[in-house]
Formats: C-alpha cells, structure tokens, sequence
C-alpha cells in the first residue's frame, strides 16, 4: 500500500480529472467507460451461465409442458420449433440473451404471470432488507472496530474480538432463529413473521411503525455476520493507519489526541470498508433467501425459495439475473465514489 | 512432512490455534466414530418422539419427532459437514489456484478473460447460484458439493494471481526463465510454493464457508435427502420451535463450535505464517 494522503480539507489532493486538454478522452472518463464495459461483460457471462443451468435441467421447457397435458409428437414437435428448441445450441444461446437483456424472463407458471412482473412486485422488500442490512452493520461494525482500536490490547479490544468471533461464527439463519425464539415466542416484544400486520387496515405513521417492527429481526439476523466482518477489518485498518507518517504529523502538530484519532486517522481507515459493501450486498441477497423464507417476507429471496421447490426455473433464474444486475450497479457505483474520494485510486 | 509437522507445532503454541485444533480433532474423531458407535446409523426409531435433553438417560441429548436419538444424528452429521467441507474448498483451491496462476503469469488478454470470469462469478450473490444449482440438477452430495466449489473459487483465484504477479517479476523467476525452464514449470514447481501462506490460510476459512453452505442448504430442504446432516436436523427443528427448540439448539451448536474453530485455525494460521503481523501486535 502506497503513503495515504490524508483527507484533510476540501481541496482535491493532486489529481485532477481533466488536467491536460486534448482530443483524447480524460483518464477519469476513460476509467468511467472501461468500468461500464466490464460491468456488460460481466452480466453478458451470467446471461451464458443461466442459459447453462437451463440446458442443465433435467427436460426441457416443452417437456415441462407436456408434462401436464397428453400432447402428440408432432403437437411437441411443432412447440419445440415455436420456442426455437429445434435451432442450434448457439442460436438458443443469443435468442436467450437477447430476452434476458430486455427482462424477459419467461412465463412464471407458479404465479401465472410473467416472471419479470413478480420479481418486480417482490423486489421493494428485499431492496429494503438490503439498505437496512448495509448501512446498520457498517455503522455499527465500524464502531465496534474503532474502540476495538482505540483499546488495543486492553480488555475492551479482547471483549469486543471475542464478540466478533461468535458473531462471525454464527451463520445469519441461527442468529434468525435464536431471534425469533427470544423476542418473539418467549418475550412476545415483536412480531414472528411477515412484513406488516395482516388486515389492520394501517396508515401513515402508524404504518411505518408495523413494518419497522415486523423488519427489526430479519435486519438484525442479516447484519450480525457483517457487523463482525466490518469490526474485524476496521480494527486492522485503524491499526495500520495510525502507524503512517501523516499521523504523527498530526500529533507533531499538537492536535488533541480525540481528533487526530477520529478525524484523521479514522477518514483513511474508512475505504476498505467501502469495498467491503460491494461484496456484502452480493452476499445479502444469498442470504435474503433464508431470512425471508424464515420471517415469511414477500422478497425477492422467498420467491427464488418458492421458485426452487416448484421447479419454476424462469422465475428462479430471473431472481437470479436481477440480483446480480443490482450487485453489478452498487460495484459501479462504489467505483466511482472510490475515485471521488480517494485521489490515489488506480485510473487505469 | 517436516514442514506441515512444524507448522502443526508452532499452531499448537498459538492459544486459538491450540482451542481451534483441539475442536477440530474433536469433530474428526466424531465423524470417524460415528459408523463404529453407531452402527444403525441415524435414521433408526430408538426411543419416544420429542424427547428433551436429560429427560431419559438412555438420550442425553433427546430424540427428533421421529423419536430418532440426537447423538448419533450429530456424529453422522459431523462425518457430512466435514465430507463436504473439506471437497468443496478442496474443488475450490484447486480451480482457484489454477485460474488464478494462468491470469497472473500470463497476463495480457488471459487474465483479461480470466478476472471477468472471476468478476461475474463473484457478482452473482454465491447462495442464490448454489441453490440455483442445487433446486436445477437435484439435491445430491456430488451436486451439493459442486454448487458450494463452484461459487467459492473466485477468492483463492484473486488471492493466487495477485501473488503471482508480484513474484513474476522476481530475479528467481528470471534466471528461471534464462536456463530454458517451461513456463508450467516455472509457475507451479517455482511460483506457487511461494505463495502457499496465504491460501492456506484461506483455506480453513473456505472449509469453514462451505459447511455453512451445506448446513443452510439442508434447512432449507435441499439437502441430499439420503444423508443425515446438521441442516437437516435444523430443518425438523425449525417446524418444532415453539415446543422443541432444543432441536434447533443441539445442532447449531455443532455447527457453530466447528465454524469457530476453523476460524481460529485460521487466525492462528495468519498469525504463524504472516511474519509482518506479529510486530504489529
């Protein structure tokens, strides 16, 4: 890791985007446009990876069909050509592809409607168990990680670790579980399940409060192992900052020790756990599949649930598809706060 | 062998290594016990249904509400996680390794290709593709262990090449290059000996991953229905918990304890192996 320069100010350190004026692109435009392409080529790999697991499966889309109905040779024969199954591997490939790009996901028989229309119904909930889940464990894994670090080997750090290795012990489906049974079934202080009060007719305020309520758990379950994760990271990141040069520099200067601790050093401490976010939001949409199917949440992970054991493989592999979209979204996005906010980030 | 015996030493010197590989054994002799101890296996009907812990001293841990003994249930149990552990991580150093190697010795287009290979597997949230995989060709060992290898893989692949890139350019690796050694050679006899540290220690933590996987695989029901797992025991349970939330109990607490002590295998690992972090301490 190369000197960070502290963030001090709100001058831009050094690089400018557009510093020498000329016909060719600026490095930060260039940096822009190279990580949009990566991000269509990554989704173009799992439109082929989801085309895969389709030819995977055990029959096809018209022997699923056939399946309920007495169909003829030739009736099969005839729907095999109207689905092009009859066509070349590779044309099967693009004619997938260019429907995926257009959120085309097929028929979903399970919920008769098209996939894309149910996914879309169901996805506000998990996008709301996802913003919940990100922001409380980086506020509070961060936390945890500074004091951890501001106490290093004091009993504090040791009580604070331990924590973390329990909660990173811990996968979120018990923590879920363990949830439901004390403040639930035991205390009776929250709902067991669902995202609001079925039938009471709530609104407004009041309304907010029955989902905040019934949301405690499942974001709770979703943020302890991330919580750990970011406490972990922060802690060593801390640590290694306080050591660089800037910050004796800081002392040398007679700035109280709160403020070389919290502002300074804890701004540069901050960026890994920036990247950090990226994979969590991947990971939270795996783990919404048991969360919600535990808490009985109408999200986006119940559906992919539902999907797997009625052998709904649109549905399935739209979830599929938009999770992933979104995950390739929040990357970009993160990119370019990157290099917003850290001048030294590699424009290449 | 001399090397992984000193290694094993100085692990038994770390105090969380010393707890993590006491467990671990702990857990191993389980699942080598359990065919011995238990030779009924899991599945037999040997007491009353519903039965709690220490409510009959022939169950010290209960019975399910098949009236299925919860000892046996564990040691079994403890044999799948392991099974699965250790091959899924085992399929995912070996892919990782390989992919990560070609893209970081080759350069150029290949790693290209290979690190947006490796981005788009990263990008599709890892537990909605394995159970993708799992609800798409069916719940079997082999499935379960391929779904769980084949989404773990990206992170020793990014770990190995960016080894490999910094290594390449070392004067080893020239003088390698000038008395005619293949470039196969040079990059698994001469590179990736040198970076063993740290996808050994990955390694525990991929273990650790991919018992999770399973664990959550087998509550949610799609476990391999033939084999007893600490899942499946969490899937009876989750319908009982009201009554019988010993059932969730016993078995998280199996699964827990392992994860930890895997983890702190790995930390220990971190620690012996990583000499730039011990003068941090």
């Amino acid at each position: 890791m190369s000197e960070p320069v502290p963030l001090t100010g709100t001058g831009t350190t050094g690089r400018g985007p557009a510093k020498a004026p000329s016909r060719r692109l600026s490095p930060a435009l260039r940096y822009v446009l190279r990580r949009l392409l990566q991000a269509v080529l990554v989704m173009m790999l799992v439109m082929v990876g989801s085309f895969l697991l389709v030819k995977l499966a055990p029959g096809d889309m018209v022997d699923a069909m056939a399946g309920t109905r007495d169909l003829t040779a030739d009736q099969i024969a005839s729907l095999r050509e109207r689905y092009g199954l009859d066509q070349s591997v590779f044309v099967q490939l693009i004619r997938y592809m260019a429907l995926l790009a257009t959120f085309d996901f097929g028929y979903s028989p399970i919920n008769a409607a098209p996939a894309m229309d149910v996914i879309l119904a169901r996805l506000p909930v998990t996008a709301i168990l996802v913003v919940c889940s990100v922001s409380l464990s980086m506020v509070i894994g961060t936390i945890f990680g500074v004091l951890a670090s501001r106490f290093a080997g004091k009993a504090v750090d040791l009580g604070i670790s331990l924590f973390m290795l329990l909660l990173y012990a811990t996968p979120s489906f018990i923590i879920a579980i363990l949830l439901i049974l004390i403040f639930a079934v035991k205390l009776h202080w929250l709902p067991i399940a669902g995202f609001e009060s079925v039938g009471m007719g709530y609104t407004g305020l009041t309304y907010l409060k029955d989902v905040a309520a019934h949301l405690i758990l499942p974001v709770t379950a979703l943020c302890t192992f991330y919580i750990a994760i970011y406490g972990r990271i922060g802690r060593a990141s801390m640590l290694e900052v306080l050591k660089l040069d800037f910050v004796r520099t800081a002392r040398g200067k007679g700035l109280t020790e709160g403020r070389v601790f919290y502002v300074h050093a804890l701004r540069n401490a901050l960026l890994p756990l920036v990247t950090m976010a990226g994979l969590q939001v991947s990971s939270l949409f795996g783990g919404a599949v048991l969360i919600e199917t535990i808490f009985g949440l109408p999200g986006m992970g119940r559906t992919a649930f539902d999907a797997v054991f009625q052998r709904d493989t649109n549905l399935l592999l739209g979830v599929v598809f938009i999770s992933s979209l979104a995950v390739v979204i929040v990357n970009f996005v993160i990119d370019m706060l990157y290099m917003v906010l850290d001048p030294r980030v590699n424009l290449k | 062998m001399r090397g992984a015996l000193s290694l094993l030493g100085r692990l038994a010197r770390h105090p969380s290594g010393l707890i993590g590989m006491v467990l671990i054994l702990a857990i191993v002799a389980m699942s080598a016990l359990a065919g011995i101890l238990y030779p009924d296996g899991p599945w037999t009907m040997a007491g009353p249904p519903r039965l709690w812990p220490g409510a009959d001293p022939r169950f010290p841990l209960g019975t399910d509400t098949f009236g299925r003994d919860l000892i046996p249930a564990l040691f079994y149990g403890a044999r799948v996680s392991l099974l699965v552990g250790v091959s899924a991580a085992g399929a995912a150093l070996v892919i990782g390794t390989v992919v990560g190697a070609i893209a970081g010795y080759w350069g150029g287009w290949v790693d290209d290709a290979l690190m947006r290979l490796t981005d788009a597997f990263q990008t599709v949230p890892n537990f909605l593709l394995s159970i993708a995989i799992v609800g798409i060709i069916g719940a079997s060992l082999p499935v379960i262990t391929f779904a769980i290898a084949i989404v773990a893989w990206p992170m020793i692949a990014r770990l190995v090449r960016a080894d490999v890139l910094r290594l390449r350019t070392y004067d080893f690796v020239q003088s390698c290059k000038i008395i005619g050694m293949s470039d196969l050679r040079i990059v698994f006899q001469q590179i990736l000996p040198n970076c063993l540290a740290p996808i050994i220690v990955t390694a525990s933590v991929l273990v650790a991953n991919s018992i999770i996987v399973e664990a959550s695989l087998a509550f949610l029901g799609l476990g391999d229905p033939n084999v007893m797992s600490w899942g499946t025991v969490l899937n009876i349970g989750r319908q009982e918990l009201r009554n019988g939330w010993y059932l969730t109990a016993v078995p998280a607490v199996a699964l827990v304890l392992t994860v930890m002590s895997l983890n702190l295998i790995g930390d220990a690992l971190n620690d012996v192996l990583n000499p730039r972090l011990k003068e941090r301490k």
